[in-house]
């Protein structure tokens, strides 16, 4: 499977990526190669083999429920482009 | 023409843990903005997402309240999209491996039209599982541009949907309040609608009988049981309409205005739902041990469809009644409460609640844990009408001031006097008073001229200043009367 170019833009508009013609053209090639590679995998049989979500053959270590946070608001805002009351501010958001 | 209705729900109820999903950050509500979110929240570079013990306890107990099976491995996924409110980019949520699987609830329906009778119906849950809430966006503060409050950021919510088994707005709305119960029930969400604690998101299709499911539309983020049965009735006939005048309906999310009482298309972009889902490599799979199983079995208290059973086949009351009684966690362990004090007699403490106590609530604008009556107060009084101390007209005074001032019911029956006259010999002696003196009505009253009978009530009664037993007294006054 390749990917044609309209694929290409419109993983780029959902990563929110600004990309010029020649940038897409190069992640048309990379992108397709990647899809032969996944080709490649799908390709090995793997009847009789539970399907994994990790690469580790490990669980989750659960964290009790207990606040350990302090409040470092300040830090935090500090590296912030604006604020204003306590609030971080970005450009309008129309519902 | 004959529609059919469709309905299936999305509930999102927060999980009542101290801190986040996952990082120790508060999870309390109204604190100033952005001082509970912590790196995590905010999603600072090389943070890691560490899960919360107390919400996984929680999402096994609604399991078990359903009867769900609970995965002894799920997976948490991350859901790609973007907005100002969700710092990552993505939300951690379960995609195909949740931890709850397949339950059901049964529920009560009041139908709302006409004389139908309530009648009983069991939803089936698809599935429940884990994710974390997003921020808050404000607007309208400055100008060209929105505030955003991460203290909601992190928020563990159980995202809880039913199959589509609801058929019109009342089932839908029986299913959401018996849910909403559930969860308050076995504590694991404070059900506080107006903090966002407890949102619906309901998808209705409309279709003719045997037809197959037609185009949904998903009325989002309701937050009261009355906006929810006014946007569902709305909509459903928005659809019908459109269907009828020659449309089609185009599947879509929409906002409910409570103002204007219409559901509007809310603007979407043609990428909205592209989530691309993929298991986040930040968490490793959740496994729950059959040993933690059973621990969180032995916390389940009694549940209300359970409850709902005793008390219809121990207690000999209608599963109506019963469900009235169950609707809350407060107003059950109230009933039994009351019940300690009047063990024989489930019916009286039952009419008491579902009769007088709820409708003094309601006209107070009160919830059943602000009740200014105690239950053992209520026992109190409910023991002197059974042992025969007052009437029911007595205990309705009795209630009144218990309700108002409070005290005791035996000092209240004390101060003003109600114990009724239950000592044959005195009725006896008023009844025959009475006679002899209307010989003229009582001569009308044995000539045939039955409804008489009342007259003679009413005078006995105002002989006895009321606190005459009314039983006794009608059995004398008959009595007498014929004989």
């Amino acid at each position: 499977m390749s990917l044609n170019i309209t694929d290409v833009e419109k993983v780029a508009r959902l990563a929110r990526l600004a990309m010029t013609p020649q940038e897409m053209q190069a992640a048309q090639v990379q992108l397709s190669n990647i899809f032969g590679l996944i080709a490649e995998m799908q390709a090995v049989d793997t009847s009789g083999i539970a399907p994994m979500s990790h690469s580790q053959e490990l669980s989750q270590r659960l964290r009790e429920d207990v606040v350990t946070e302090t409040n470092q608001r300040e830090a935090f805002q500090s590296i912030a482009p604006q604020v204003e009351d306590g609030l971080y501010l970005v450009p309008q958001v129309i519902e | 023409m004959q529609w059919e209705i469709v309905i299936g729900l999305e509930v999102h109820t927060q999980l009542s843990t101290n801190t986040k999903i996952f990082s120790g950050a508060s999870t309390a509500f109204g604190a100033e903005p952005n001082t509970q979110a912590d790196a995590v929240s905010i999603a600072l570079p090389g943070v890691l997402p560490v899960l919360n013990k107390g919400a996984v306890e929680r999402a096994i107990k609604f399991g078990l309240a359903t009867g769900a099976h609970i995965s002894k491995r799920s997976v948490f996924a991350r859901k790609n999209y973007f907005y100002p409110d969700l710092p990552k980019g993505y939300q951690i949520s379960q995609f195909d491996l949740p931890v709850v699987g397949q339950g059901a609830l049964t529920i009560q329906v009041e139908p709302l039209v006409g004389n139908a009778q309530p009648y009983e119906k069991t939803v089936r849950i698809t599935r429940a599982h884990l994710e974390e809430d997003a921020g808050k966006s404000v607007h309208g503060n400055s100008q060209g541009v929105t505030g955003i409050d991460l203290n909601r950021a992190g928020t563990p919510l159980l995202e809880i949907v039913s199959e589509p088994d609801m058929s019109s707005a009342a089932e839908a709305v029986a299913y959401a309040k018996t849910l909403h119960s559930l969860v308050r029930w076995i504590g694991i969400c404070d059900g506080n609608m107006q903090e966002g604690s407890f949102r619906c998101d309901v998808n209705v299709s409309v279709r003719k009988p045997g037809e197959p499911l037609g185009t949904r539309r998903e009325i989002k983020n309701l937050n009261s049981f009355k906006f929810m049965h006014q946007a569902i009735d709305y909509e459903v006939q928005w659809q019908i309409d459109t269907i009828e005048n020659g449309g089609k309906i185009q599947q879509a999310t929409v906002l409910f205005n409570p103002e204007t009482g219409e559901t509007r298309s809310m603007r979407s972009k043609e990428d909205a739902h592209d989530y691309r889902y993929f298991p986040d490599p930040d968490l490793l799979p959740l496994e729950i041990s059959t040993e933690w199983i059973d621990q969180v079995r032995q916390t389940i208290p009694e549940l209300p469809q359970a409850k709902i059973n005793r008390y219809v086949n121990e207690l000999g009351l209608s599963t109506y009644d019963a469900s009235i009684l169950t609707a809350s966690v407060e107003t059950a362990v109230f009933f039994e409460t009351v019940l300690t004090a009047v063990p024989t007699d489930p019916k009286v403490g039952a009419n008491w609640i579902i009769g007088e106590v709820n409708a003094q609530l309601n006209r107070d604008g009160l919830e059943m844990s602000q009740c200014p009556i105690s239950a053992h107060q209520l026992g109190g009084m409910l023991k002197r009408i059974s042992d025969g101390t007052i009437s029911n007209s007595g205990a309705k005074e009795v209630f009144r001031t218990l309700w108002s001032e409070g005290g005791d019911a035996d000092a209240i029956i004390a101060a003003k006097g109600l114990k009724q006259v239950s000592d044959v010999a005195a009725i006896e002696s008023l009844v025959a008073d009475i006679i002899s003196a209307n010989a003229e009505k009582v001569a009308e009253y044995r000539s045939g001229k039955d409804k008489l009978f009342g007259f003679f009530v009413g005078l006995a009664m105002k002989a006895s200043k009321g606190k005459a037993n009314p039983a006794q007294l009608n059995d004398i006054l008959k009595k007498k009367l014929d004989g």
